[in-house]
């Protein structure tokens, strides 16, 4: 017996405990994963982030919709086809974004800011107008909605599992595009200095816009995957984007490791201080401890180390 | 969308020459229908905008921003409500016209449009505001310049201005009567209160555990998650961990969609009621954001499902849809506010004047047998008279309603032993 509860209790609850730490870990990571691309490699703070994320949800639920109108025997399995799309969708709107506005303001790091925070107003007057203010409800496959139960206590959920799944694969094939491919090369080269990237016949313009589409895109796969566990509203991205920033900074701006180990510590010290205190006293005590450790690591847990 | 005022510059000569030609014809023809009625200058004595043919009153809520979400059903209840008395000869025999402004999610915003509306317009009456942080906002404008406001929401009581109808049940109302409701009919004996982390859910929970607390029952948790929180793994693990017979849910937003989307993922079937769950702050708008299918088996309690089977409800069911499209749905603030308006015609009628005074001094004892939710009847505290309901949440979005209470019950914003 440990206080109230029997010992089985007890370790099923640390057990449940343990993985609803490992779920936030990979949702955060998910929701960092394109912010922390975008601002490491570019320098471009994207307020919008959060309303990416909400393109990728409308998507998914536009595809929800499609499918059990049209194409009902496939309703299983219309997720992955709705975050191919949201990955399209955000990675295009990404693109033309970069064109149309961020271009002309690579070397004002607060114009950025402030020019995608108007980005962001403005998307979620769009998805307001297009899809009324209200939110919408999205249709998950019932296989989605389901938990294991591993002993008569233990019950683990298939969304947490899911969500899992695919930060470890996302996370993988960020790392290989970056560290193993030709363009992760072209990409860290003009990062590291442009005009020599430039020099050697690297068209850095393009890299540019490849770089922010696939932020965008992880960003909108990420709003896809959170429809399972988040609600799909014009302004829904809002609650996302503070524990996104928290984690980029936290974690060092340009280092992909940092962003993992800040979002591991932040999402273990959140759900163990949630479980034992409560939801708001958890939000401040993870804030106090970010702050403090930032004051004495302005520069985040990892930073990467070049000439400048 | 503001409504539109004719500049009399915009106006061509020609027209407005046949518009003055066309006028002593005009107010020949409508004379013998005024003729009972009150004359303006006895109506309107501090110069409100009413003349011998209309009325202006505003519609103040958000319909861009956070707030755009729960807003958008109350705006279209009373432009309803406006339209039906319009059709019905009006008030006094005055059109009703309204003036839109939009408090964009925005306390100070909303203040600042409140003003206009009493300042400039000069309107008799505003329907408005939603959250409480809203109607705080405006409640020094309305009280300084004296206005009148119909204000929607269920709230959390605490307060009485003599400016302000409150339409919605303040949370004695209720809360009491689900407790009691949930302690008699499914025994039972354990409660962890949940809510998100301001004024109303906080307020409620008080009143909640005072009065689980004097019926000699245990209350196994109470917390608070920021608003907008998404992640709600941890709790539902205390919760397993406790075992309590209710789970009382205030949560609100955003967060109300994760939070029960991830209870249905972590297992707990509410079908079940093991444990059961009850909230007062789901109604039918935020089950559509919800999914029927995420929250079918838990309860709610309020005073107006959807689903009334009255005459009342079931006419004014139709004419919204008709309106505002078959996917409409209606929660209960919806309907609270849809009772503004004609609660205002009713005591603008009883004082036979539009003056914010008289209209205040005659809304007390204002009774309305056409209301949605049944009978309804405004308390001496401004606010209304009114029975609650547990509604049981179904698949398809909609409630059931398995309980009423037989008595309609006395709004006490201020209860004693409470606080």
């Amino acid at each position: 017996m440990i206080g109230d509860y029997t010992y089985t209790e007890f370790t099923s609850i640390l057990a449940m405990q343990g993985f609803a730490g490992l779920t936030l870990f990979s949702v955060f990571v998910l929701m960092a994963l394109g912010l922390a691309i975008i601002f490491g490699q570019m320098g471009v703070i994207n307020m919008a982030h959060g309303e990416f994320m909400i393109l990728g949800a409308y998507v998914t639920y536009l595809c929800s919709q499609f499918f059990s109108e049209y194409l009902p025997s496939l309703f299983s399995i219309y997720f992955f086809f709705a975050m191919i799309l949201a990955f399209a969708a955000s990675f295009l709107l990404g693109m033309l974004v970069e064109w149309g506005l961020i271009r002309f303001l690579y070397r004002r790091p607060l114009d950025t800011l402030l020019a995608t925070w108007g980005l962001s107003l403005i998307l979620q007057q769009a998805y307001r107008s297009i899809f009324g203010a209200r939110e919408v409800g999205v249709t998950l496959p019932d296989w989605l909605m389901g938990s294991i139960a591993l002993t008569d206590i233990i019950e683990i959920p298939i969304n947490g599992l899911f969500v899992m799944g695919l930060t470890i694969l996302i996370t993988l094939g960020v790392y290989f595009a970056m560290f193993r491919s030709t363009w992760g090369k072209s990409m860290r080269a003009v990062v590291q200095n442009r005009t020599m990237a430039g020099a050697v016949g690297i068209n850095t313009k393009m890299v540019d816009r490849m770089t922010f589409g696939l932020g965008c895109g992880i960003a909108g796969i990420a709003g896809s995957a959170f429809t399972m566990i988040g609600s799909t509203g014009p302004t829904a991205g809002q609650l996302y984007i503070v524990d996104t920033f928290l984690i980029v900074v936290f974690g060092g701006a340009s280092s992909l490791i940092g962003t993992i180990a800040s979002a591991f510590s932040i999402s273990q010290a959140q759900s163990t201080i949630e479980f034992f205190l409560s939801g708001s006293m958890a939000k401040v005590l993870t804030l106090l401890t970010v702050v403090g450790i930032l004051m004495l690591r302005p520069q985040g847990l990892f930073t990467l180390k070049i000439r400048r | 969308m503001r409504q539109k005022t004719i500049s009399p510059f915009s106006i061509t000569r020609r027209a407005l020459l046949a518009g003055i030609a066309v006028l002593p014809a005009l107010s020949f023809a409508s004379a013998p229908l005024r003729a009972q009625e009150v004359a303006t200058a006895d109506a309107n004595t501090t110069g409100l905008a009413v003349t011998d043919d209309t009325v202006k009153v505003g519609i103040l809520h958000s319909i861009t921003g956070t707030m755009a979400i729960s807003e958008t059903g109350s705006v279209e209840a009373e432009k309803l409500a406006i339209d039906q008395i319009n059709a019905a000869g009006g008030v006094l025999g005055r059109k009703i016209e309204y003036i839109q402004e939009d408090g964009a999610s925005d306390w100070p915003t909303f203040a600042e449009k409140a003003k206009k509306l009493l300042v400039e317009d000069k309107t008799a009456a505003v329907f408005g505001c939603w959250t409480s942080a809203s109607r705080k906002a405006v409640l020094p404008v309305f009280e300084q310049y004296n206005g009148m406001l119909y204000y929607p929401t269920f709230y959390e009581g605490l307060e009485e201005s003599p400016n302000v109808i409150y339409t919605g049940q303040e949370a004695t109302q209720q809360i009491i009567a689900g407790i009691d409701w949930v302690v008699r009919e499914k025994g039972a004996k354990s409660f962890y209160l949940l809510g998100s982390d301001y004024i109303w859910p906080r307020t409620a929970n008080k009143i909640a555990r005072k009065h689980i607390e004097k019926l000699g029952l245990k209350v196994s948790g109470e917390e608070y998650y920021p608003l907008g929180h998404t992640q709600f793994n941890s709790v539902i693990n205390k919760i397993k961990l406790k075992k309590p017979d209710v789970i009382y849910a205030i949560v609100v937003g955003g967060s109300n969609v994760a939070f029960y989307k991830q209870l249905k993922a972590a297992g707990i079937d509410m079908a079940k009621e093991k444990p059961l769950l009850l909230t007062i702050s789901v109604t039918e708008d935020e089950v559509l954001g919800i999914g029927g299918e995420n929250i079918a088996g838990a309860y709610a309690s309020m005073k107006y499902f959807e689903s009334l089977p009255n005459d009342n409800n079931k006419a004014f069911v139709a004419a919204f849809k008709e309106k505002w499209g078959a996917d409409s749905v209606i929660g209960d603030v919806t309907q609270a506010a849809y009772l503004g308006p004609w609660l205002w015609k009713a005591a603008v009628e009883k004082a036979g004047s539009f003056d914010i005074d008289k209209v205040r001094a005659a809304s007390p004892g204002i009774e309305l047998t056409t209301a949605p939710e049944g009978y309804v009847r405004i308390h001496e505290n401004h606010h209304l008279w009114s029975r609650t309901r547990i509604g049981h949440a179904r698949d398809d979005g909609q409630f059931d309603v398995v309980f009423e209470t037989k008595d309609l019950i006395e709004p006490n914003p201020f209860p004693e032993g409470y606080q």
